[in-house]
């Protein structure tokens, strides 16, 4: 239970996929001019993550280990995310159209997601059980959920700001990102401070 | 004459009018996360060069025979083998790149210059052409990393492709998350000032440069598409 614990916060604040380990910055930076569209965006990645570890996982363990393929874990993850990603398309559409309107938009978009790649690829290299693969997923898309929303709050407020002309539009994003991930530093070291 | 200068403005125009990170602002995450040290970005730069010169060629070579609807799966497939090739080569003759570069070897797949290559370039040019152009991107985005990584290296840790340099005192936040934020920031601002606001073409993140954008037809039609 501890471990599990453990995993969920240090994916959410310490190891922070966007701020810190550097995945899925595109989705960071297009999606997040606006609070709800940041939302529906991060809902979506979150959702595709959680179920392509559930999907990879037992592929690597039972299919690719016992037949010595382990190399081709990359070209089968990223299959196997795209074909996921067609199919809860699909499915939204058919059964739950509203829910479609709201996420579809972003569904597209999270197929060429370094982050959903990263995480399978990350559980695999972590060696971590099927339950602790599972966690280590969500709580990798709550983080990238976290990190949109307040870079979200941070972006319009820098709406009204005067800002040098060299520094306009995209290098004043970077550098107000650059803070956020300062502020995530202090996180670092919570998790030994309290299970430790 | 002129086929021969129109074929050396392809090179050229990868590593400096378009080029891939500085003015048309893609890979972002390869390029903060490897850029802690020069080394490190020469090796991405090296490694998404020698795919993206494949991925090109292939392209061209299958154009014809990839049928429009599913060409963004064939691209991926294809460019996935090929990155799994450079990952086994990397990773058998030179293996401390390969442990600093980690997970981002095998995420060249979703890497967008690749991508967005193989959609803008490489399916409408000739083979020879989609080459050049996978040479130019790719020493662009080699350039443009390797000078982010040494910024960051000259800072961070006080040296420069690994060699000490002794007047100045290393300040380790560059090699961390925030100093990568900031320092392409502030190269991307440098690249604006020198070309007088002319030189970065994408003004804000957004679809315009992203490679899934034509695929993504909800993006044009939903008002809070991709760049909402």
């Amino acid at each position: 239970m501890k471990q599990i614990v453990i995993i969920l916060f240090s994916a959410i604040l310490v190891d922070n996929f966007v701020l810190s380990k550097f995945l899925g910055i595109c989705p960071f930076l297009g999606v997040s001019k606006k609070l709800d569209s940041a939302i529906g965006m991060s809902i979506a990645v979150t959702f595709v993550m959680v179920l392509a570890t559930a999907t990879t996982w037992p592929v690597y363990y039972y299919v690719l280990v016992p037949n010595h393929l382990t190399y081709l874990n990359t070209i089968l993850f990223i299959l196997i995310i795209a074909a996921l990603v067609q199919l809860v398309e699909i499915i939204l559409k058919k059964y739950v159209p509203s829910l479609h309107r709201s996420l579809g938009v972003y569904l597209p978009l999270i197929t060429t997601n370094c982050a959903v790649l990263g995480v399978t690829l990350l559980n695999i290299e972590e060696t971590y059980g099927f339950l602790h693969a599972i966690i280590n997923a969500t709580g990798a898309g709550l983080g990238f959920m976290l990190a949109m929303v307040l870079f979200a709050g941070v972006r319009s407020k820098m709406e009204n700001a005067v800002i040098t002309k060299s520094f306009d539009g995209i290098p004043i994003t970077l550098i107000a990102a650059s803070i956020v991930s300062l502020a995530f530093m202090g996180f670092s070291g919570i998790i030994d401070g309290i299970f430790g | 004459m002129e086929q021969k200068k129109s074929k050396m403005s392809i090179l050229i125009n990868g590593i400096i009018k378009e080029n891939p990170v500085l003015v048309l602002v893609l890979g972002t995450c390869p390029t903060l996360a490897v850029s802690t040290m020069a080394v490190n970005g020469l090796g991405m730069g090296a490694a998404a060069t020698v795919v993206l010169v494949f991925s090109n060629i292939l392209i061209a070579l299958l154009k014809d025979v990839i049928p429009e609807k599913v060409r963004i799966p064939c691209y991926i497939v294809v460019i996935a083998g090929l990155v799994t090739v450079v990952q086994l080569f990397v990773q058998a003759y030179f293996q401390s790149i390969y442990e600093a570069l980690g997970i981002f070897l095998p995420l060249i797949v979703v890497n967008c210059i690749i991508l967005g290559r193989a959609e803008m370039f490489a399916n409408k040019n000739s083979v020879l052409n989609s080459a050049l152009d996978g040479v130019g991107m790719g020493l662009g985005f080699t350039v443009a990393l390797t000078f982010i990584g040494c910024v960051r290296e000259v800072l961070g840790s006080g040296s420069i492709f690994g060699m000490q340099i002794h007047s100045i005192d290393p300040m380790t936040i560059f090699l961390l998350a925030p100093g990568g934020f900031f320092i392409f920031g502030c190269t991307i601002a440098l690249v604006n000032r020198l070309t007088k606001g002319r030189g970065v073409k994408r003004k804000s993140f957004g679809c315009e440069g992203c490679p899934a954008a034509s695929s993504c037809s909800q993006a044009e039609k939903a008002e809070g598409g991709c760049e909402a």
